[in-house]
């Protein structure tokens, strides 16, 4: 098959199917107690220079537990994958973590406005760029899954966005249409945050899934937090619901709230009086200094991010938005 | 006559472009606004999508992003992006609704930078999201945005999501997928479609309090005029008050 046009983006993972069959081969299939702390986990499994990729999207189940603890560790020089990153993008680039960048979707949180941070930091010139669309990424992960190198799709095609991407241009043997092949992503580790998991990494997520189903099956590592930790009798009773095998997970966490200050769907919606306060800090460099040291580095877990932001109370009242139901007891 | 703001005029007209039992995908913001006005109008039917996986939900409220919550509130699937992206590559995404920082006479949009060093841009935008893959499948491409010099440009920065790229056919000679593309372009002045040889833009209808010099004045591109150029019917009140009763109380989009 002849290249018959190419983009100039850089490739930041190789998509060799064999390559990565190696890999999986050795990869545990043993039905373990993968129960950690996200510390630990973020220890273990997110070293500098690792091609990150964190699940969700525009701050709806998103892991901001794990971008935090990212932040604590400080790692650095990591690829990210940019698929609708908005909150979970504005948090790393507050700790300028990656250094190289697929990009679908970055710097804005959608109706709420642009991160100055992240606009900063993606106008210094540190961070090498490559550009794709959000289907484009589903789709580079899509092949991973499948265990191919590539899949071919039809947009990009006469744009910029292909001009300074990864694809390359193919006409199709059978039809003479022409097409994008994709190359397969797989990343060294991903974080994905789930409504339920038992301790081997079975997870479930209700809602929608965005691209996260092929995200847990094309990462070489996968780190599950749950908003619960659950029997694997939950699972074994029903397991038309699972939506993660436990042989995908190398780490579970429990980490209630984990998704918070974005919306966790059927638990809690978003705390956009909080988001707002990001992207208002942000314009400040001292202000937003402190903003960090106490919302972040000063943070133990999670659970001391969820007390200085309201705790148990701030929780019930957006888990009743999310359910728009009044629980006003006035 | 009602008295209405630019926003609220833009919705509209959109809403009314929509066909009742067609399909359409939308993002956050107006787009979406255009959608649920549409659907308690003129089109009850019509199927709201959502990038991220939500389909045909009954929205009680506008979504603050094109994932929340509300985007699969009584929604009769909650799926993800390769479903919605499928389905509109297979053909079965009738309409998209789409802005940019930039548009050319063809209606390609720039939603990437301004400047040309790519590393190291002057100004950076999100990039594609979903839009370049929305405006390369669905059949028919909208975009709502303020009539302005500034946007309405001779040439893009960079193309991130395709119109008609050079015009002519060279949208069909790429690749993408055939028969689809930009339709109607809805501004705060006019109503502009595309001329089907050229492919180029052109002024349809003005609304009420604008004149096509206006439209002329606050375009970077010479813009073509179609045989005969009307007045697009302004807002009813039955539409501006569902819009502005029911539609968006807390004025999220129209209090812009």
């Amino acid at each position: 098959m002849e290249v018959l046009e190419q983009g100039i983006g850089k490739l930041f993972t190789d998509p060799d199917a064999d390559k990565a069959r190696e890999f999986f081969r050795t990869k545990s299939r043993s039905m373990d107690n993968k129960l950690m702390t996200l510390k630990d986990a973020i220890a273990k499994y997110v070293h500098d220079g690792d091609y990150l990729a964190i699940g969700g999207f525009g701050a709806i189940r998103t892991s901001t537990a794990a971008c935090h603890e990212i932040l604590r560790q400080g790692r650095k020089k990591l690829a990210f994958c940019g698929h609708t990153s908005t909150h979970d993008f504005q948090i790393l680039s507050s700790g300028k973590c990656f250094n190289r960048l697929d990009i679908a979707y970055i710097i804005g949180l959608e109706a709420r406005g642009l991160s100055a941070v992240a606009r900063k930091y993606m106008q210094s010139g540190d961070v090498e760029v490559t550009e794709w669309t959000n289907y484009c990424l589903s789709a580079r992960l899509k092949a991973a899954t499948m265990g191919v190198s590539f899949v071919p799709i039809r947009n990009i095609m006469g744009t910029d966005t292909f001009k300074y991407s990864g694809a390359k241009k193919i006409k199709c043997p059978f039809t003479g249409q022409y097409y994008v092949l994709m190359p397969a992503l797989y990343p060294d580790v991903s974080v994905i945050h789930v409504h339920e998991a038992d301790v081997y990494g079975n997870s479930r997520i209700r809602g929608i899934t965005i691209s996260d189903l092929d995200l847990a099956r094309a990462s070489k590592h996968l780190i599950i937090t749950a908003e619960r930790i659950v029997s694997t009798e939950t699972f074994r009773d029903e397991p038309t619901y699972t939506s993660i095998p436990f042989y995908l997970a190398d780490a579970v966490c429990e980490v209630p709230f984990g998704g918070y200050p974005g919306n966790m769907p059927y638990e809690y919606f978003s705390d956009e009086e909080h988001l707002r306060e990001w992207l208002q800090t942000e314009r400040d460099a001292e202000a937003f200094e402190k903003f960090l040291e106490k919302n972040i580095y000063s943070c133990k877990t999670h659970f001391d991010y969820i007390q200085k932001n309201g705790g148990m109370e701030k929780m019930s009242k957006l888990r009743a938005k999310e359910l728009m139901v009044n629980n006003s007891a006035e | 006559m009602a008295d209405y703001n630019a926003m609220e005029m833009m919705i509209c007209i959109a809403a009314r472009e929509l066909e009742d039992r067609s399909t359409v995908g939308v993002g956050t913001g107006a787009p979406c606004a255009a959608a649920m006005l549409s659907q308690k109008t003129c089109s009850p039917n019509l199927i709201i999508m959502f990038e991220a996986g939500g389909i045909a939900p009954l929205l009680p409220e506008m979504p603050i992003s094109v994932g929340d919550s509300r985007t699969t509130w009584k929604a009769v699937m909650a799926s993800g992006m390769c479903e919605i992206m499928e389905t509109a590559c297979r053909g079965m995404l009738d309409y998209t609704f789409l802005g940019g920082a930039q548009i050319d006479m063809y209606g390609n949009l720039n939603s990437t930078r301004i400047g040309d060093d790519h590393q190291k841009p002057k100004v950076r935008f999100p990039g594609s999201g979903g839009a370049n893959d929305f405006a390369s499948f669905a059949w028919r491409m909208m975009v709502m945005t303020p009539q302005d010099a500034k946007r309405f440009v001779e040439k893009v920065s960079y193309i991130t999501t395709p119109g008609w790229l050079e015009g002519g056919d060279s949208r069909a000679k790429s690749g993408l997928p055939l028969n689809a593309g930009p339709y109607k372009i809805i501004t705060n002045m006019a109503v502009m479609d595309f001329e089907p040889e050229s492919r180029r833009m052109r002024i349809i209808s003005v609304n009420h309090g604008y004149s096509e010099n206006d439209v002329l004045d606050n375009c970077g591109f010479e813009l073509l005029k179609a045989s005969k150029i009307v007045e697009t019917a302004p807002p009813s009140d039955e539409e501006l008050r569902i819009l502005r009763e029911e539609v968006d109380p807390l004025k999220l989009v129209i209090g812009r």
